[in-house]
């Protein structure tokens, strides 16, 4: 039931944002990750507080799946005083120190590097924490990519690669820009385990990446894991996708994460509609509140931007 | 006092921080058992071990991003790129990256990690190792830059940076590092953000930084000769500017002349004499004059006549005091 919560949290909260941005009630852009949400719960849902994750531009499920409240996290989207970076990142560098998201990335492929640092932290400090990169399709072709996984495998770091191929790299399609089908082959040139599951399915994300973790966490190294899914929206709210035919589209929303995972629930007893039904709601009723949280919090004060740049 | 080589400065700044503090770590391209290209890490890996000194593969970075990552979750590296010209590598990480992570995050996160880099020309090392790129990285926000010109500062402005909470790339040169000063015996720090008077003087004000320092010391002592009572200021850092030294300086003197080993065009003598314009235009009995490199990269066999030097200072010196 949890897995579920978290994906339907993640799936309302960004349709609400589509709603508001289309509304001109939020400065700036944003990237939606609807459709994906599998992979967003099915990695967080092994961590802990205690874990970190980096993730991308396209990062409000990760940073909601890891469990940022979602107060700060709405404030900081409307650009508020309150909001968990006073307002100084907006979507695309959300962060949450309190719930282990070292921050989102606007500059792809840029997390993976960093990553390393933190990773190496915990083993330097001799914690058990480990850490994630999520990252997509488009920046396995980054420089980055070669050189943090070749480190990690070196330093044999407590790190997760989750490769979220939604097939798209912004506006063109994996098959335009890359050779192979399967990114995860590409561990083996690392010296590491490369693992490909349907990202669609929360099950299989969590199983794969529970064998990440113990890896991870049995100081054995990193891992590459990458999870099919498929981008549901543009490339950014607003996108008018003239670069992919609609039928495609359409095809692939038939592959419903969420809804295949409420009909495996109520197939197997753990849930019938009401009480699904009841979890929507209710997550309708906390984001509506972080929404007008965000709307009535006062704008950061002129000039507070300075405040943040030095110690 | 004891007379230390620039390089043998840094290298006790390292080791004595690394004593203090545990949670300096060391990253770098051969930093560990070669002791760096140009000997700053030696002795670190035997002192230390190989859990604190790290040597990486050459993946510029995924090095600093890294020290950006471990410094986010508390540590204090301090990154050795064996360049400064190789820093254009890891543009993104210092520029997006680590110059934003206080900012970006509202301050949950910061990153007190330092950059070290010899930049500047004079070993006949081309195009490629011998860049004076100091004004991009003082342009970013976010960044503290500094550049010592003496051993003490090569050791008190390291200890300083590895201490603060903020990013800090030290410039050091790399045509200084053979060369011998006075270093303080015991803790020396030297503060971050405070420029030096090398050389106090009433006629004219000359603002300068690392090797162009000594330049301008020669050129000094030229200028005495001919009667003109010259000031030296040692800028030591680019950010945060000493905007005060430099402004009483050039109320004392009103005539005001920048040296810099990088090129003219768009450098820190840009910025300064901008900054001394908005000022103190009314301040100055003359135009201010800058003395920097040719807008050319730096060329492999003439790097002689291609850096300017003290006999280039001297000049503009004139050129201002005889306006």
């Amino acid at each position: 039931m949890e897995l579920h919560r978290s994906m339907l949290r993640v799936r309302r909260t960004e349709e609400k944002l589509q709603q508001v941005f289309a509304d001109g009630k939020i400065p700036g852009f944003i990237h939606v990750s609807i459709g994906q949400e599998a992979v967003a719960t099915g990695v967080c849902s092994c961590l802990t507080p205690a874990d970190t994750i980096f993730t991308t531009h396209r990062g409000h499920g990760h940073t909601l799946a890891k469990g940022m409240e979602l107060k700060p996290f709405m404030a900081e989207i409307f650009g508020r005083a309150n909001g968990a970076c006073h307002g100084n990142s907006g979507s695309m560098h959300v962060a949450s120190a309190a719930t282990g998201v070292g921050g989102a990335n606007g500059i792809v492929g840029a997390g993976l590097p960093i990553s390393l640092g933190s990773a190496f932290g915990s083993a330097f400090k001799g914690e058990d924490s480990v850490t994630v990169a999520f990252f997509g399709d488009g920046a396995s072709n980054q420089g980055t990519f070669h050189e943090s996984l070749n480190l990690a495998a070196l330093w044999n770091l407590p790190l997760i690669f989750v490769c979220e191929n939604n097939g798209w790299a912004q506006f063109t399609s994996q098959k335009s820009y890359m050779k192979i089908d399967t990114i995860a082959r590409r561990a083996d040139g690392y010296g590491m385990p490369g693992l490909t599951v349907d990202g669609d399915d929360v099950l299989k994300v969590r199983d794969a990446m529970r064998q990440a973790l113990a890896r991870a966490r049995a100081g054995e190294g990193p891992t590459l894991l990458e999870c099919k899914t498929y981008r549901w929206f543009g490339h950014y709210a607003g996108d008018p996708q003239k670069y992919r035919p609609v039928d495609n589209v359409e095809k692939a929303r038939t592959v419903d994460c969420i809804a295949n995972f409420e009909r495996f629930l109520i197939d197997s007893g753990f849930a019938d509609r009401q009480q699904l039904d009841a979890v929507d709601a209710g997550l309708r009723a906390e984001i509506d509140e972080a929404i007008a949280y965000a709307e009535a919090a006062p704008a950061a004060p002129t000039g507070q931007f300075l405040n943040d740049v030095y110690a | 006092m004891t007379e230390t080589r620039y390089i043998k400065a840094i290298n006790e700044a390292l080791h004595e921080e690394m004593a203090r503090d545990e949670n300096v770590v060391v990253i770098g391209e051969d930093v560990g058992a070669p002791g760096g290209a140009f000997g700053g890490t030696r002795g670190l890996l035997q002192a230390f071990g190989d859990k604190r000194v790290k040597d990486t593969p050459i993946s510029e970075s995924a090095i600093v991003g890294l020290a950006l990552g471990a410094a986010m979750k508390g540590l204090r590296p301090v990154v050795e790129v064996m360049f400064a010209d190789f820093l254009p590598v890891c543009m993104d990480q210092i520029v997006n990256q680590i110059a934003k992570t206080r900012f970006m995050f509202g301050g949950q996160f910061t990153a007190p990690l330092v950059i070290r880099a010899p930049g500047g020309a004079g070993l006949n090392a081309g195009p490629q190792h011998s860049q004076s790129l100091e004004a991009w990285f003082a342009h970013i926000p976010g960044l503290k830059v500094v550049m010592p010109a003496t051993p003490a500062d090569a050791k008190g402005l390291l200890k300083s940076a590895i201490r603060d909470d903020d990013p800090v790339l030290v410039l050091e040169h790399k045509a200084l590092y053979a060369s011998s000063g006075e270093v303080p015996v015991g803790e020396h720090l030297v503060p971050i953000g405070k420029a030096e008077i090398r050389r106090f003087g009433k006629d004219v004000t000359i603002v300068t930084a690392s090797r162009m320092v000594h330049h301008a010391l020669e050129a000094a002592e030229t200028l005495a000769g001919q009667g003109t009572d010259v000031e030296v200021i040692d800028l030591r850092s680019l950010t945060p500017l000493d905007k005060e030294t430099i402004l009483v300086s050039v109320e004392k003197t009103s005539r005001l002349v920048i040296a810099h080993e990088a090129v003219k065009s768009f450098g820190i003598g840009a910025e300064i004499s901008a900054m001394v314009a908005e000022e103190m235009i009314d301040g100055l009995d003359a135009p201010i004059v800058r003395v920097g490199a040719p807008f050319s990269p730096v060329p492999f066999s003439q790097e002689k006549d291609y850096l300017p030097n003290a006999a280039d200072i001297v000049r503009a010196a004139e050129k201002v005091v005889n306006f």
